[in-house]
């Protein structure tokens, strides 16, 4: 290796803002406009999400952001009133493509949402469901190993190998939702959403899941959404800020928060949006 | 002007803080002037007001610094708030720094009380110290109205009160090769001279300040220097032999 090892912490950094140049778009919206019945929640966003980084999305209450999430592995196919216009692409492939399988679309753009909400079997079956219905293993032994590196990737390895027999449902809230991540990863997604994952946790649960969070991009691609601004911070490396259904402006999230660009996103963060 | 905060003890904290800023310059620009004063008249009641004045200054930073602490802590500012803090702080130690050298002036102004040198280098002196004080007060005005115009100028400014330093630099050194027994009272106007030089240099580092306050980056032009002095030090002394 060079002479910059990785022991010192100027080389890691410079190290890290190399990667970073480098990362390739993972997916793109492009003038996506969203509308639930008459109303339009969504107004032409173009965004890109980067490969092996934190996107973090914010914003007010209503502001578009869970709906743009939401738009990235199709959840909102669910919703009858809601049309979707617009491309959004995963490794250049158009999602809403007739002749995309959302099935399978789910389980290579995973999601995690804001209430921890494992299966109420044990833990075991809440890893093993997932790759075993997409046909991921061939024998009981793969499987058995999925889960054990699913659970080890979600850092939560250690804490349940005595008891992955109990119910998922009996852990702690931190816990289940890193059983939650652990789910999404089994299936071996290329991004992962999350939707507010850490508004139900204390502070402890929170940073496990941040340091989770940021081991997990080497990786992942990851989307955040949050209200805590604190949080963009310290996970993401680029920030989008929406407004009334507008991307405001997206940048690296060090220059959001020192710098912003628009005075919606300064009102916003410093707490002076009324 | 910025809108207000939704918590707006957030907002009396940062006026707080812009208070006692604004508070810490009034006494520093007084500093200079009575110090000054002390030294042209020999007024040495004065001189030792200054000296208990600089000890209010250093309080003041300490209040500013414990302050700026625990809005950082409790209130994890970002943004344009952020800046404020991180400006703050440097301020603070900016005009803590202003203050350090008006002392110094006093101290001296009492070691060369009533030598006769002093009249001659005397008027230089006291436009110079009357210049940095202004800035002094004009780069804090700036500030308030966070107004980069005006700091930009007053980074220009400061080329001059460089020029008077060189001057006075130029005629200390003439004094002091015709008349060696001057030197000791040439050497304490020498350093008073640097000493306001430098009062100027941290108001350009207090203007640079505003400019990062505002655009969120610092000025990216070389200011404009011209140090006499240096350029005597950077002459090559042959070594004997």
């Amino acid at each position: 290796m060079d002479m910059y090892a990785n022991n010192t912490v100027a080389g890691k950094i410079g190290e890290r803002a190399m990667a970073e140049k480098s990362n390739a778009v993972k997916m793109r919206g492009e003038n996506v406009n969203v509308f639930y019945g008459e109303k339009q929640a969504l107004f032409d966003v173009n965004l890109d999400i980067l490969e092996n980084q934190v996107t973090a999305m914010i914003g007010p209450s209503g502001c578009g952001k869970s709906t743009f999430l939401r738009c990235l592995n199709r959840m909102n196919d669910t919703i009858d009133v809601c049309r979707v216009t617009g491309k959004i692409t995963l490794d250049d492939e158009n999602i809403y493509d007739p002749g995309v399988d959302v099935v399978e679309l789910r389980a290579r753009v995973g999601m995690v949402f804001q209430k921890p909400n494992p299966f109420p079997k044990s833990i075991r079956e809440n890893i093993a469901y997932g790759p075993r219905i997409h046909g991921l293993t061939r024998s009981k032994t793969d499987l058995e190993e999925i889960v054990v590196t699913s659970l080890q990737k979600a850092g939560l390895f250690e804490e349940v190998k005595d008891r992955l027999d109990a119910p998922g449902t009996g852990l702690s809230g931190g816990q289940q939702q890193r059983l939650c991540i652990a789910r999404a990863i089994a299936v071996q997604p290329s991004v992962i959403l999350m939707d507010e994952p850490c508004s139900a946790l204390d502070p402890i649960a929170t940073a496990k899941v941040e340091e989770l969070i940021d081991e997990l991009r080497e990786n992942y691609t990851i989307a955040i959404v949050t209200h805590s601004m604190q949080q963009a911070a310290r996970v993401s490396q680029r920030t989008a800020m929406f407004h009334l259904g507008n991307l405001v402006e997206i940048d690296q999230t060090d220059k959001i928060f020192t710098n912003p660009e628009d005075k919606r996103t300064q009102d916003y963060i410093t707490g002076r949006y009324g | 002007m910025e809108s207000s905060h939704i918590v707006k003890s957030f907002d009396e904290e940062l006026g707080q803080i812009e208070t006692l800023l604004l508070e810490m310059g009034g006494l520093v620009e007084t500093e200079i002037a009575e110090s000054m004063e002390g030294l042209v008249t020999g007024d040495m009641e004065l001189c030792e007001k200054v000296r208990r004045d600089d000890a209010k200054v250093d309080a003041l930073e300490v209040r500013i610094d414990e302050l700026a602490v625990r809005v950082l802590a409790l209130r994890q500012p970002v943004a344009s708030d952020l800046r404020t803090i991180v400006c703050a702080l440097r301020i603070s130690s900016n005009l803590e720094r202003i203050g350090d050298y008006s002392k110094n002036i006093a101290k001296r102004a009492v070691l060369i009380d009533g030598d006769s040198k002093v009249g001659s280098s005397a008027n230089t002196l006291k436009r110079m110290a009357r210049m940095v004080k202004t800035m002094v007060g004009d780069v804090l005005d700036a500030f308030v109205a966070r107004d980069v115009a005006m700091a930009d100028e007053l980074r220009r400014r400061d080329e001059e009160v460089d020029h008077m330093h060189n001057t006075l630099f130029r005629e200390l050194l003439t004094h002091m090769m015709e008349d060696p027994r001057s030197i000791t009272t040439c050497m304490h106007l020498l350093f008073i001279a640097k000493n306001l030089e430098r009062v100027g240099d941290h108001v350009t580092g207090i203007a640079e300040q505003i400019s990062y306050l505002v655009n969120g980056e610092l000025p990216d032009d070389d200011r404009p220097k011209s140090d006499l002095v240096e350029s005597f030090a950077e002459k090559p002394v042959k070594a004997a032999g």
